[in-house]
Order: structure tokens, then sequence, then C-alpha cells
């Protein structure tokens, strides 16, 4: 697997006559993680989706200097990873089939897994201690096990780049940062390139090495998290009231909802 | 896994920005002896292999069971029948006409035209019609992922039936002396158009983007086409009768020829749902997710679906409407071999053969007034015994 920078040249993404998502463009360094947060609706899934393909796009994505338009659908998935927001889960496949599926795009047509498809499955089964599970229903997991599952299937998939869309809004607080300490070990193991849309700010802020703050599909900041997250513009963007407080150790940006209307 | 939870929560819990070493990360296999997880990551990959074998064992042993089934089936539903011989001579005049095998039956040749000219062909076509509607079902219900398809759900028996009923109203006088049955090809024809209808109103509104607007399609056109098939039936009461029992679904009176029309339709449903099968597990993970594993799912749909209503078309215009086939088998291998389709789509062909040939005997013995149809006998024994698996197995 290599190591790849993703290069978007004004991307944008149009539902009709809704511009879900304005021109779009920036460049996300190898093994960097690029946090995109803003409210919903603010163009977030429709930035992954584009580098995904799953939604017809203008402009263009380069992963490591390659164009992914007009790449075939088994390549383009060898170069990016997608992990969506509310995945669908069959309650009755092994958590080995599920893992299994993330080698689909190195498999042929009429093709079937080989040995080495298995080793890769398995070393990310054990990777992410999912050792005991293998054989267990995906029906019979708890939502963090699910997470983590769904996390080893698009990394089987050996992309250098992974989009992960709001990885963590079904989990707890214990496992929302079990999940994200994950992805850090992962991208600081494989120097995987990560670009993830995320609601809870504060572990934006702490997880992503850069944030983009979306609204109405434009970019209304970016930069450090401490550059982005200032109590006036969450103000204005999220309609919310907050405080922000910066850790004086280690510099890391806290957000704490306030009660009251923003002003 | 308390105990790696518990690392992690640890780990991470420390710092927020995480930047604790982590030992048990690292990439060689030994990993640090300091840090239990690499002996439980290597007894992991173990298990995993033991795990992984075992599941291949149970493939196979399915695979044998199956064929165990087809071949049973077979020699039950020709060694039972209202006239011909002694039904355990059946079994050995069968092996006395395999190649190189040569032994005495005491089956008179009278008798063997008897098993071979009007049971076999019965039992071929019952294979062939029972593997094409559960390989058809499974293949549907997993494109679809929706587990209420049956193989009809997008016209074919709609379009089948309509197309007979034509040809009966119509047509029968005129027909008489042609050489080829025209109510067949007819039905043929109108299932595989009506179908195609489906897909292109479903394209129209949908873009056929989700399975969904397919599926709707399937209910609006079906309608449609039963309506017009019930204004032809009221403005033609005297073949009513006809209709009705066409419509039921019947494998008597099957001959070599009937098998022959079938064939060719059936082995490609088979084969193209064969190659599939790792296509069809894809899908089960939804549309999104199958395109961002490099499956081209539109097109991929449309293969499988050509394929099931192409099996689905040819066995119904010979064989009528056997209902209960297409919906049940995939689901109860499901609940018996697991859900994936690595095994459903084996597994639905050869029990699902297997299990229309049983079917199709008590049918013939209970021949009075007229011979019970299929799908009623499919419905009887099929219902019970798939309420007891739904029962007894637990899907998760």
């Amino acid at each position: 697997m290599s190591v790849a920078a993703v290069d978007l040249q004004d991307v944008a993404v149009r539902y009709g006559s809704h511009q879900a998502l304005e021109p779009y463009v920036d460049r996300v360094g190898a093994g960097e993680w690029l946090g995109v947060i803003g409210p919903n609706g603010a163009g977030k899934s429709s930035l992954l989706k584009a580098v995904a393909g799953l939604v017809p796009s203008t402009g263009e994505v380069t992963v490591g200097g390659t164009t992914l338009r007009g790449l075939h659908s088994r390549r383009r998935a060898t170069q990016v990873a997608y992990v969506a927001q509310d995945p669908l889960i069959p309650d009755d496949m092994s958590v080995f089939d599920y893992v299994l599926l993330g080698r689909t795009p190195y498999v042929g047509y009429f093709g079937a897994p080989t040995g080495h498809d298995r080793d890769v499955a398995c070393s990310v089964i054990d990777r992410l201690r999912l050792g005991g599970f293998a054989t267990r229903m995906l029906g019979s997991l708890s939502g963090g096990e699910r997470q983590r599952v769904v996390l080893a299937r698009a990394l089987a998939q050996e992309a250098p780049v992974l989009l992960l869309d709001e990885p963590t809004s079904a989990l707890d607080i214990g496992h929302q940062q079990q999940a994200l300490e994950l992805v850090t070990e992962l991208r600081e193991h494989r120097r995987i390139t990560v670009i993830a849309a995320m609601h809870d700010l504060t572990l934006a802020g702490t997880y992503a090495d850069r944030l983009v703050m979306l609204d109405g599909g434009r970019v209304v900041a970016a930069g450090a998290a401490h550059e982005v997250l200032t109590a006036e513009r969450l103000g204005e963007v999220f309609h919310v009231c907050v405080s922000v407080d910066v850790d004086p150790d280690d510099g890391t940006v806290i957000v704490v909802p306030r009660r009251g209307f923003p002003a | 896994m308390t105990r790696l939870d518990d690392e992690l929560h640890v780990t991470g819990a420390g710092t927020g920005a995480g930047d604790v070493p982590r030992t048990s990360t690292t990439p060689s296999p030994a990993g640090d002896p300091a840090d239990g997880a690499s002996e439980g990551a290597a007894g992991a990959t173990s298990v995993l292999d033991e795990a992984d074998r075992s599941e291949r064992r149970r493939d196979v042993r399915w695979l044998v069971s199956g064929l165990a089934f087809l071949v049973g089936a077979v020699v039950v539903g020709a060694s039972i029948g209202p006239a011909g011989p002694e039904w355990w001579r059946v079994p050995l005049a069968l092996v006395d006409h395999l190649p190189l095998i040569s032994l005495d039956s005491g089956v008179s040749e009278a008798e063997w035209n008897i098993v071979w000219q009007i049971r076999m062909p019965r039992v071929v076509l019952g294979g062939l019609v029972g593997a094409a509607l559960s390989v058809a079902g499974a293949g549907y219900q997993g494109v679809f992922r929706n587990p209420l398809v049956d193989p009809y759900l997008l016209g074919a028996a709609a379009g089948a039936g309509l197309g007979a009923t034509l040809v009966l109203t119509v047509g029968r006088d005129a027909t008489v002396g042609w050489p080829i049955d025209p109510v067949q090809t007819v039905a043929f024809v109108f299932a595989l158009c009506t179908v195609a209808v489906t897909y292109f109103v479903g394209a129209a509104f949908g873009g056929t983007r989700s399975g969904a607007t397919l599926v709707l399609a399937g209910v609006a056109v079906v309608s449609f086409v039963t309506a017009v098939q019930t204004f032809l039936l009221q403005r033609n009461l005297d073949v009513v009768r006809e209709v009705f029992q066409w419509i039921l679904g019947r494998l008597s009176g099957s001959t070599w020829s009937d098998v022959r029309v079938v064939t060719p339709y059936v082995l490609v449903a088979v084969a193209v749902l064969l190659l599939h099968r790792r296509h069809l597990d894809v899908f089960r993970v939804g549309d999104e997710e199958a395109a961002t594993l490099g499956v081209s799912v539109q097109r991929t749909r449309l293969v499988i679906v050509v394929a099931a209503t192409l099996g689905t078309a040819a066995v119904v215009s010979v064989s009528g409407l056997i209902g209960f086939v297409g919906l049940v088998v995939p689901h109860a291998i499901r609940l018996m071999a697991g859900a994936t389709y690595r095994r459903v789509i084996p597994l639905s062909i050869l029990f699902g053969g297997g299990f229309l040939i049983l079917a199709d005997v008590p049918g013939r013995m209970l021949t009075s007034p007229a011979e019970t149809p299929i799908g009623v006998v499919t419905a009887f024994i099929g219902a019970p015994f798939f309420v007891y698996l739904l029962r007894t197995r637990k899907v998760v």
C-alpha cells in the first residue's frame, strides 16, 4: 500500500437545483487527518461521497497523482476506502466474511478471495483485536464492536485514503474515544490519509491535524483547531451558545455548551 | 476483550492527545514481550485459520448433502407412481442403465418405458423448475435485499399468465395443428416483455438508482397486467377453467421435449447466478458500500435480474405458476446452512430441485377427481416445514 496525498480541485456537488457543495479546493497531505465539521446539511457528507465517487460531482480528485475520475470502479476502490455514517450491517453475516468483503476490489470478477486476501483479513482482525469475534454473527455485536468491524472492513481494502462519515455518532463517549484512538494508531502505523466528517467539535479538534468548517456548502473556516473553533464563529454557524477553553498544558481546544441562546 | 478495551481506554484517556506509546501496535509479528496482546494476536490467527477451515468443511458437507438429497429425490420420483414396476425395482433398473454397469433388475421393457418416458421427464422437469425458481428467488432477494421478494415479483408470472390467457381465448382453434404449443412460446415472450416493461418503468422514475423503485414498479406493472388478464377472462368465461388450470401449475404430462425447451434457459440462469454468488454477498452490505468496494452495482444487478428472469420465464411458461418454492426454499437454506450466498445459491439449486420432485409425488397419487396441482402440494408441505424452521432456528 502506498502513501498518498489527496488533491481536491474545485470539487462540487449538486442535487437537482440544490448546490450541496460549492467548488472545494484543498490538498490533504499524505498521512494527514483532515476533520470536516459543520452543522447538518453543511455539505460534509457530500464532500466525502464526492471523493468516494458515490454522488455525481464536478471537479477533480487525485490520489497520489492518480485522477479518480474515469478510473475503473475496482481500481478506485483500491485507492479510497469509505465508512458510511450508518452502514448497513447484515445481522447474519460473520465478522470474518464481512471483513473479507474489504478484499472485493482485489478479487477478479469471477474469482474468489485468495490465501493472501484471507491473510490480510486475518491480520486486520488481529490488529483491531477482533480475533475472538471472527466467527460471531454481526447481529450479536454491540455498537462499539460493530464500529470496529466496519473499520476493519475498510482497512482490509488497503487503500491509502480512508473516508469516515461521522464514524462515532452512534457510540457512547468511551467507544467514541476508542474508535478515534484506533484510527490514530492505524494512521500512524500505515500512514493512511484520513478525511473524517465529525459532529463532536472537541473530539474533532483533538484528533484531526487540521479542521475545515463548512456551512451551506461553503468553507467558512479552515486551519488548526484553536483557529477554527472560536465561540463567536460557532455561535454564528451552529447557532449555539458555547464557551471555548484551551488546555494550558497541551493546547487541546475544549468546546463547552452553555445555557442560553447565542448572541 | 474487556481487557483490551480497558487498555485502549486507559491509553486514550490519559492525555486526550493520545501520544502515549502503544506497544501493542508495533507491526512486527513478534511484538513486544512486555505486552501480552501479541501472544493473543498470534493465537487469534490460528483460531481464525481453524475457524476458516471448519467453515470450508461445512461448505463441502452441505454441498454433499444437497447432492445426496437431489439424487435421492430423483430415485424416489422415478420409483413411485400409479402404474409400472414394483417401486424397489426401479432404482435397480436405473443403476442398470448407467453406463458400464449391468445388473438384473427384473424390469421389463414396457415397464422401463413407463419409467423412462412418463416418469423421468416429469422428474427432470420438476428438478429444473424447482432449481430455477429457487435460485431465481435467491438472486432476486439478494439484489433487492428484500426477504419478501419472489421470482414473480417483476412480472414474469403475470406476463406469462396474460400470454397464456391470450392464446387460450383468442387463438385456440386456429393453432390446433401447429407443431409446437403456442401457449408456451407466447407465455415466455410475454413474461420477458413484462419484466422489461417493469425495468424501464423503474428506470424512468427512479433511474434504477435503488432496488426499491424497481420493486414498486413491479407491483404497478403486475397489477396492470393482471387486470388486463382478468378483463380478458371475464369476456371469455368458457376458457376460465383451462386458464385456471394453467395458472395453478402442473408437471403432469411433461415430455422430454418440455425438458429440452427449458433446459438451456435454466442452465443459463443457474450458471450466471453461481458465478455471481460472491457479488450477492457484497450486495448484502448495501448499494453504496458495494459501490465503494468496486462493484458496478447497476450492471451487476441487471445481469443477475436478467438471468433469474430468463430461468423463471422459461419454467413458468412450461409448468405454470408454482408458488412458494422461489420464496421459501432460499430462506429455508439460510436458516439451515447460513446466509452466505456462497452456500445459498448452490444449495437452492440442489434442494429446490429435489424439493419440487418430491412435492410432485403425492400429487400424482391423489388423482381423483383431478390431479392435485403441485403448487398446492408445495405449500402444504413447505409452509409447515418453514414454520418449524422459524421456530427452531435462531437467525442470529
